[in-house]
């Protein structure tokens, strides 16, 4: 596994800390633990972190079942901190390692019409393994839809 | 010009607060803030419906309860505990919307949680989308036969349903196996190349627990009940849960 399909293309990514899996489980060693992942398979030249991070973090507002809580204009507004947090990097994605994570960051791009994609982080292990196949590719934006594919791929 | 006086309601029989100190350890330490702000100043609920944590705590430190119930904000707290983790005294709010929520009849709880959280208890699969045991086990299948064809390199993969005695028994949120089946496949190609023992089970496979969000002690300890039976029963040695 290593960040050579992002050498040159320099594609940039930020990682928001799930709540669970650090705050109120582990700690900041598993949210090292995480960035020394993502750092491996983007590149650390094209990681930002997010300020502030891991314990620290602020929640994306997915958590606590807001996001089926029927309160969709309050749980925007509680999100659009994290929003901010996420454009202020500059990446063009944020990792999101936990599936609440996911819908609520993802919708929250979608609902300000930010220009950030939201991925799995089993995703970019995935590509950068170089066995990520196009229809797993759905939630990668259209700079990444062909990047480091296998060459079976061609076949499709 | 003010605001109407507040008159408070405390009642006879111990108010919401005194209750949650009684299960916490430490009280939760409900009665040590500094009232510095600490909490609300780093807690993106802050200013919803007029509410923050600081003023949640104080409410209820004034017995306040028929507020703190009624107000829409013990929704909008996703139970991040940041509060906790900057809080010089370590109060346990989280703990106090957790009870606060458990006021509220549950018919009057928000309707997308209570339905997910009953579909849930409806079926062993524990799934909040309500996909039974063979839907599961179908889609499952199904990809992974797609996959084993369209990519040569994964023909050998396998994605086990109910194997016995495998090491790790792996959770699946609802929404891929019932709307986005293939976003279950880099996991699985990843767990190949390690050359992970794992497998899915027909049984509590579904991961989320809208229960627990829903304040409803009896259902979320039953979902959890069934889920950790279903690892138990096959055997396995590590439950994985992605959530």
């Amino acid at each position: 596994m290593n960040s050579d399909w992002n050498k040159e293309l320099g594609v940039k990514f930020t990682v928001q800390d799930p709540c669970q899996l650090v705050r109120k489980s582990f700690g900041d060693p598993v949210a090292d633990d995480l960035r020394y992942v993502v750092k491996a398979v983007v590149g650390e030249e094209n990681f930002i972190d997010m300020t502030p991070n891991k314990s620290n973090n602020f929640c994306c507002g997915g958590g606590g079942g807001f996001l089926q809580s029927g309160l969709p204009e309050e749980r925007r507004e509680y999100g659009r901190i994290k929003l901010n947090q996420i454009l202020a990097t500059g990446a063009t994605y944020a990792i999101t390692p936990c599936h609440n994570c996911h819908a609520q960051v993802h919708d929250l791009a979608e609902h300000y019409e930010a220009p950030y994609h939201t991925v799995h982080l089993w995703t970019l292990i995935a590509l950068s393994l170089g066995i990520l196949g196009p229809n797993e590719r759905e939630y990668l934006g259209d700079d990444l839809k062909e990047v480091n594919m296998a060459e079976w791929e061609s076949e499709y | 010009m003010a605001e109407e006086v507040i008159k408070l309601t405390r009642k006879k029989g111990g108010t919401l607060k005194d209750k949650v100190m009684e299960i916490l350890p430490e009280g939760g330490n409900l009665n040590l803030c500094l009232t510095c702000g600490a909490c609300s100043s780093g807690c993106p609920a802050t200013g919803l419906h007029d509410m923050d944590p600081r003023k949640f705590l104080r409410m209820a430190a004034l017995g306040m309860d028929e507020e703190i119930k009624n107000s829409p904000w013990i929704w909008c707290c996703s139970m991040c505990q940041r509060c906790i983790y900057v809080c010089p005294m370590k109060i346990d709010i989280p703990q106090l919307v957790f009870n606060a929520r458990k006021m509220v009849p549950r018919e009057e709880r928000p309707k997308g949680i209570l339905g997910s959280c009953d579909m849930a208890l409806r079926s062993d699969t524990c799934s909040a989308m309500g996909a039974t045991e063979e839907d599961f086990q179908f889609v499952v299948e199904d990809v992974l036969a797609e996959y084993q064809e369209a990519q040569p390199s994964f023909k050998d993969m396998q994605a086990p349903v109910n194997k016995q005695g495998a090491e790790f028994f792996l959770n699946q949120n609802s929404r891929e196996p019932v709307t986005e089946p293939d976003e279950m496949v880099p996991l699985w190609k990843i767990l190949h190349l390690v050359g992970a023992d794992w497998t899915y089970g027909t049984k509590g496979w579904a991961a989320e627990n809208y229960c627990m969000f829903m304040a409803d002690d009896d259902a979320w300890k039953h979902i959890t009940e069934v889920k950790a039976k279903a690892v138990d029963d096959l055997g396995c040695k590590v439950w994985l849960n992605t959530e």
